[in-house]
């Protein structure tokens, strides 16, 4: 297996399960409350940060009308800092191009920082396909690197997990440990994975990191963290490899700067994360510390593709999982539901372009359109008009179920023909009206059973209001 | 009766909803709009906004019931729709949906212009500030995600609610999170929207409130579905019901006098 298990056609199902799990609603309501609240606060904190937000929306709008020319002034700033620039067209491409550095550098183990390129390729059972053994460092990333499963967050991976989960992996997998060592509180897990990962830390030939920022002024990759864990995964091993989307562009430091101001307040309420670390080429002479090679792997993986299209705008997103935090749909389903690597609606909107459309489907069509991803977005990304346009996709194509279809085509042609629509509706809802009189609701009904499954069916009044306007007209 | 207003001709866009499941809140837009000296009249040949289409990916057939919503309200001052989510789509989404068509554009932009939301036309236009009505009870509001978000309808309603004698309007905790309806969404999503109005009738609960209000009937069915099939004595009502004083028949989804209780 080189990557998750794409289980996004079976949305449905996964997001039955999920409703059904005490311990992920239980860790849901965990999300609905905080992360809103924290971002909400540092957001009202900052006089200025609608204003950054437009400036933030501005900075990628620009750098993505002239990606070309800013990649390749980053590729040559990262080469004369005497680093390497590796294109990868796909994730096949980009996994191989890692294995390599891995191979030349005569690795057996890895660090890693959170990546989550590394999900969207497949990284880690890729490297282990391959004999080379990849360790996830962040502590979310951990967990679920051992529990064998996919991020169900974006900035939280393993935010689906209680307390008690992670300590029954954790005696599971760290067998060397006393059993009768006390793991009942998070700081005496926390101990435990920071033990445990600093030998790893040592050991390791060559540390990976993704990046929240790549600078084309500077060729510096940027990261941003809470654990301190990406500054080791990059420094201390001999071999440092950045791997990277093609979007992740920004023009200058100040341009990075600007959008660092949005970035974790909209993620995760903090002004600023614990760490911002800042990569410049390898070591050089006189410097303490630092890899003795820094690669970086651009990956394309589809996005050269969305630039130009209806979905350009997707490419502004900085991963913040803002959008997510306030989705009611992720609220009641969490993030494994949505059957891949990104869930939320950023997910609804990217997943379909790299899985297709045809797996990704109920992604985009599941969501109420209630606009609040957008009102949070810190790139002012217009979430709910993206997903319409896999919507209109899908339609065009002929994806969309034919039931939905035939419902579609069959109220076009009456709310197109006025005269036809009010006859026949003052007929309908007389009968339904006078069916309805006693309770004043259905309990069920033929036909909207997808409502009546879940809620009583209010009865209309009986005349339409078109009816009784004219009545009102002929009696002037 | 004639319409008597000397104020501005209004164009009421009754909304597919209201026109064939809820008349009265038909009724409460032109006692409000009249109340407010305007000139109300009902453009026979309308029929829905186009929503559903244009949010099931059916661009077509969202153009063509747009175009017939344009001839029939183009020649009123404004047009006036008692639903956040359908003046939304007519003021923002009418202009993307025909921003490739010379012909319709222009047409569609000046439609967007004058169109508005009942209870922020009343307070925003119209600059009224207070109504003519009576409502004993505590209600809470609900604020539906089109209007509060497209719109920026949030403070509109509660000042008039404030306004109306005998009322005592309540906070109800996350108003402003969806309600779980989002049109054809409930259906195809029945499960996760169950879920989401669950969490909107427990809040409803929380509020204290003997009375749910809202602007948008589509949201105001999915509530009440739920309400009722929880067995909730909480009554349900379109916000212009209670501004217009027309309260007094039954709520959505209740018996009328004398009728059952369960069907």
């Amino acid at each position: 297996m080189t990557a998750h298990v794409i289980t996004s056609p079976r949305f449905k199902e996964n997001a039955h399960e999920a409703m059904l799990s005490p311990p992920l609603q239980k860790a849901m309501g965990n999300v609905e409350r905080n992360f809103i609240e924290r971002r909400a606060q540092a957001a009202a904190n900052l006089p200025e940060f609608e204003a950054l937000r437009d400036a933030a929306r501005d900075i990628k709008t620009h750098t993505l009308k002239h990606l070309d020319l800013y990649l390749e002034a980053y590729e040559r700033k990262v080469t004369e800092a005497g680093g390497h620039v590796h294109w990868a067209a796909d994730a096949d491409a980009a996994n191989k191009i890692v294995l390599d550095i891995c191979r030349k550098a005569g690795a057996r183990t890895v660090t890693k920082g959170k990546s989550m390129i590394s999900e969207e390729i497949g990284l880690n059972g890729f490297l282990e396909a391959n004999g080379v053994t990849p360790v996830e460092t962040d502590l979310g990333e951990y967990i679920i690197q051992l529990r064998g499963e996919a991020p169900s967050h974006i900035i939280a991976p393993a935010v689906h997990v209680n307390k008690e989960e992670v300590e029954a992996e954790f005696r599971r997998v760290h067998t060397h440990l006393d059993p009768k060592r006390d793991l009942s509180e998070p700081t005496s897990l926390l101990a435990e994975a920071r033990g445990e990962l600093r030998q790893k830390f040592l050991a390791a030939d060559v540390g990976i990191t993704g990046a929240n920022f790549l600078i084309a002024e500077t060729g510096t990759s940027v990261i941003v963290t809470n654990e301190g864990n990406g500054d080791l995964t990059q420094i201390l091993p001999r071999v440092h490899v950045v791997i990277a989307s093609l979007e992740k562009i920004t023009p200058t430091l100040e341009d990075a700067s600007q959008i660092l101001r949005v970035l974790a307040r909209s993620a995760t309420g903090q002004e600023m994360s614990v760490y911002t670390t800042f990569s410049t080429g390898p070591r050089r002479p006189g410097d303490p510390d630092g890899p003795e090679e820094y690669h970086v792997v651009l990956l394309d993986n589809g996005r050269s593709a969305m630039l130009g299209t209806e979905f350009e705008d997707m490419l502004r997103c900085i991963r913040c999982g803002a959008c997510m935090n306030h989705c009611p749909v992720y609220h009641a389903i969490g993030g494994h539901a949505y059957g891949w690597v990104y869930p939320g609606p950023m997910g609804a909107v990217l997943t379909p372009t790299l899985i297709g459309v045809e797996k990704g489907g109920h992604l985009p069509n599941a969501s109420t359109f209630c606009g609040r991803c957008e009102s949070v977005c810190p790139m002012r990304i217009p979430l709910p008009k993206l997903m319409r346009h896999w919507r209109e996709r899908e339609f065009e194509r002929h994806l969309t179920p034919p039931t939905a279809r035939w419902s579609l085509k069959t109220w076009a042609f009456f709310a197109t023909r006025p005269r036809l629509y009010r006859l026949a509706t003052r007929v309908a809802m007389g009968t339904l009206g006078m069916l309805g009189r006693g309770s004043g609701r259905f309990r069920s009904l033929p036909l909207a059973s997808g409502w009546t499954k879940y809620r009583d069916m209010p009865a209309p009044q009986g005349s339409t209001f078109q009816a009784e306007w004219a009545k009102r007209r002929r009696a002037a | 009766m004639t319409p008597t207003g000397t104020g501005p001709r209004v164009a009421l866009f009754v909304t597919c909803l209201v026109d064939l499941y809820r008349p009265t809140v038909g009724w409460a837009a032109v006692k409000l709009l009249e109340d407010a000296g305007c000139t109300v009249e009902v453009p026979a040949a309308q029929t829905c906004c186009g929503q559903p289409a244009y949010n099931s990916g059916d661009k077509a057939d969202a153009k063509a019931i747009a175009e017939g919503v344009i001839r029939a309200f183009e020649g009123y001052d404004f047009v006036v729709a008692p639903s956040g989510s359908c003046a939304g789509m007519i003021k923002a989404h009418y202009g993307e949906l025909f921003q490739d068509d010379p012909n319709w554009s222009p047409r569609a932009d000046a439609l967007s212009a004058k169109t508005f939301e009942l209870v922020s036309f009343l307070t925003d236009v119209l600059g009224v500030s207070a109504v003519d009505a009576r409502h004993s009870g505590t209600v809470t509001y609900h604020d539906s995600c089109s209007g509060l978000r497209e719109l920026g309808i949030k403070a509109q309603p509660r000042a008039l609610l404030a306004t109306v004698d005998g009322l005592s309007l309540r906070d109800l905790p996350d108003a402003e999170v969806c309600c779980g309806f989002g049109g054809t969404f409930c259906v195809k999503y029945g499960e996760i929207s169950d879920k989401i109005v669950s969490k909107k009738t427990a809040n409803v609960a929380l509020s204290g409130a003997d009375t749910l209000l809202a602007g948008d009937l589509g949201c105001l069915l999915n509530m009440a579905g739920k309400l009722k099939r929880q067995g909730s004595a909480v009554e349900v009502r379109h916000v212009a019901e209670v501004l217009a004083g027309m309260a007094d028949g039954p709520a959505i989804g209740e018996a009328r006098k004398g009728g059952k209780t369960v069907a």
